[in-house]
């Protein structure tokens, strides 16, 4: 991004470098979240600009402590990926109901056809259901510019903003031209007491969703004429509404057709989507995933043609769009497989993965690069559901097992992990110890690997390797009160760990094994990160 | 001008993300409007990536349609036929083949050698392509990787 010094200067940049690049022009001052693909980019980017971004255990907690920079009249942005907001959503359901002195960004990346996670959810749902007014850019010179406007309608309004973006749109690079959209600069930060506005109390909240409802009609009335939303004057035969990535497949499969690109799609500018299906003999909405355009259409009472339901699944892209048009529902050509990722030569998870298979566990897994112990040959892991359910998930079955049974359940987690959601599953299971007790193996790693190398509270690094507090996951077993704590580097001693494991498996006692070996991808850098933070 | 398709296929380590970084900053030197499409995050495991690189007057989507790459360069031998299908009738496949392995400088910059075979097909300068090799590389590897484009460059004519 060094060809960008100048204002107007033009630059080939990802959907996430554009967001970090515009909250850096709206001199943002504090950027935070989790990683998680396709969102990580956004911080590292703000980061390397020369913003100040930081990791937070995880995306509830970065929700809550930019909402904090928000009340004092300061713009934060908050990036996660889609799964990541619904860790979030207990802040942001009643944050949307908080007057904000400042600006608070919340970008969700969503991953239709799922590159890399567990389900694809599609977030534009949260804004509907969470009354947050939602920005959906289809291109990097949109995600540069809606950040823009979306911290000036939160400042207008006083709300949270949704950035919604997905996989292509993070990932994708496309031209921006920088300072296209100036908007004022920040005021002072400051602090007034407002309790009606800002305690949630019964008392208060009920107030407060009245005028919730109240801005998001001004809003909406706004939105009909807003510059975020593009007509685009083609055939009067056929009419297509669309938005975000959707909006390019569109472009090129019927580049006759008329089109209404909504850029800001909650609250929607109902009337203008009405008047553009009346000027059309047909009108169709193209949209990925759910149908939520559509059904805000026709709830409206606009009559709108929709995709099939195949389409709802996977990306769409410009043969897809193509089908969709034509009416054509004929099953797709599946792609050739490609090489499946695969825990690397020398990963330390490896080892532990031979001893689990050998002792014939039962695995209540996580979410990680050690997710990767599913697939042969270890084919060592019987359960993910999301970020931190391991021990949750491995308790349940510990007390409703037989005991023989129970006995071989163990939880396994990453340290990025543990920090982001799994020391309340290991407080709970100290509260509610199964009669067989329980093993929780921790594969501490030394950083967030599957995401591409990030630190965490666990590295005692901050997002830009500099020293700093450090949760020691051991001393935070012991001090819960866990009775077995062991720490261990199972590739360098595997008929000790797998010894180890066995005789945890065969107390009905608590166990904490910590399997500590630093990735290998990581191990030279986090060497030389604490080379050099020794010398500072 | 029409838009040109670019497909760039291998596995996870191999550059193909920085091959295709390269020359969709070819085209944006030229002042093309580009794209650029890849999909992150399980790459490093070693398994498939590809890369897609659109240019031209204007371009729309950042995906080469299925059976519509003009050019699909290939650089692990076990990748040419699972991305066939991205090519369309009558584009150029280029194949690690075409270049002799034990003749590059080092075996990581055979992405950059068949970017040599790429740009005989395409009407970039070669000041354009060492512009943007050198913009995209760390300058200790900026010898090896001109060595290895000019390789492959002689290759391409062949």
């Amino acid at each position: 991004m060094n060809s960008l010094q100048q204002q107007n200067a033009l630059a080939l940049l990802s959907g996430d470098e554009a967001v970090a690049l515009a909250a850096l022009d709206a001199g943002v001052k504090l950027g935070t979240g989790y990683p998680g693909t396709p969102s990580t980019e956004i911080l590292e980017n703000f980061d390397k600009l020369g913003g100040k971004a930081q990791w937070a255990p995880n995306e509830k907690v970065a929700l809550e402590v930019a909402t904090g920079v928000a009340f004092a009249g300061q713009r934060a942005i908050v990036t996660m990926k889609h799964v990541g907001l619904n860790v979030a959503a207990d802040p942001l359901f009643t944050v949307a109901k908080i007057r904000l002195d400042g600006a608070l960004i919340v970008v969700s990346a969503d991953d239709p056809g799922m590159a890399s996670s567990q389900n694809e959810q599609d977030n534009r749902r949260y804004a509907l259901a969470a009354g947050v007014t939602m920005l959906e850019p289809s291109d990097s010179q949109e995600a540069y510019e809606f950040t823009l406007r979306a911290i000036e309608i939160s400042e207008r309004w006083q709300v949270p903003v949704l950035l919604r973006m997905t996989t292509r749109v993070c990932h994708s690079k496309t031209i921006v031209r920088r300072g296209t959209v100036t908007i004022p600069a920040s005021g002072p930060a400051h602090f007034e007491h407002d309790f009606p506005s800002r305690v949630m109390i019964p008392a208060y909240a009920r107030p407060a969703h009245v005028r919730l409802r109240k801005t998001l009609a001004q809003i909406a009335a706004w939105n009909e004429q807003s510059g975020l939303n593009q007509t685009i004057v083609g055939s009067s035969s056929l009419g297509i509404i669309t938005s975000g990535a959707a909006f390019q497949y569109v472009r090129e499969a019927a580049p006759e057709a008329s089109v209404l690109k909504l850029g800001m799609t909650y609250p929607l500018p109902i009337e203008k989507m009405r008047a553009f299906a009346e000027s059309v003999d047909l009108c169709t909405v193209i949209e990925e995933g759910d149908p939520y355009l559509v059904e805000a259409a026709r709830t409206a009472g606009i009559a709108v043609e929709a995709a099939p339901e195949i389409f709802r699944f996977g990306e769409l892209n410009t043969l897809r769009v193509r089908h969709i048009l034509e009416g054509d529902e004929t099953p797709e050509p599946k792609r050739a497989p490609g090489k499946p990722p695969a825990l690397c030569p020398g990963c330390p998870h490896r080892a532990a993965y031979e001893t689990l298979k050998k002792l014939n566990c039962i695995v209540a897994g996580d979410i990680g690069c050690y997710s990767l112990g599913v697939l042969p040959p270890f084919e060592a892991m019987d359960t993910l559901v999301c970020m931190g359910a391991a021990i949750g998930v491995g308790l349940g079955l510990r007390h409703a097992l037989p005991p023989e049974e129970a006995k071989r359940v163990v939880s396994v987690l990453g340290d990025s992990t543990f920090v982001h959601s799994g020391i309340t599953g290991l407080v709970e299971m100290i509260y509610n110890p199964p009669p067989t007790g329980h093993l929780l193996l921790i594969l501490d790693n030394g950083t967030t690997a599957m995401t591409g190398l990030q630190e965490h509270p666990g590295t005692g690094r901050t997002l830009d390797h500099a020293a700093t507090g450090k949760v020691i996951f051991e001393n935070l077993a012991r001090s819960l009160g866990v009775t077995n704590v062991h720490v261990i580097d199972p590739t360098a001693e595997p008929e000790k760990f797998e010894h180890l494991i066995q005789s945890c498996l065969d107390k009905p006692e608590l166990s904490v094994v910590i399997a500590r070996r630093n990735c290998l991808l990581a191990a030279r850098s986090i060497r030389e990160y604490e080379r050099c933070n020794e010398h500072n | 001008m029409s838009t040109t398709n670019v497909v760039i296929a291998g596995l996870g380590g191999q550059g193909v993300l920085k091959a295709s970084d390269i020359l969709a900053d070819v085209a944006f030197a030229a002042g093309l409007d580009v794209k650029k499409a890849d999909v992150h995050g399980m790459s490093q495991r070693g398994g498939s990536v590809s890369s897609d690189v659109r240019f031209g007057e204007h371009v729309f989507s950042p995906m080469v349609p299925t059976g519509g790459a003009d050019f699909l360069l290939v650089i692990a031998p076990d990748q040419v036929e699972v991305n066939r299908a991205s090519l369309a009738p009558g584009g150029v496949l280029i194949e690690p083949s075409v270049i002799d392995a034990s003749s590059l400088p080092n075996k990581k910059s055979l992405n950059v050698a068949l970017l040599g075979v790429l740009s005989c097909h395409l009407k970039f300068s070669v000041e354009a392509w060492t512009a943007a090799i050198e913009r995209n590389l760390p300058e200790k590897l900026h010898e090896a990787n001109l060595q290895s484009f000019s390789l492959g460059r002689a290759a391409g004519k062949k």
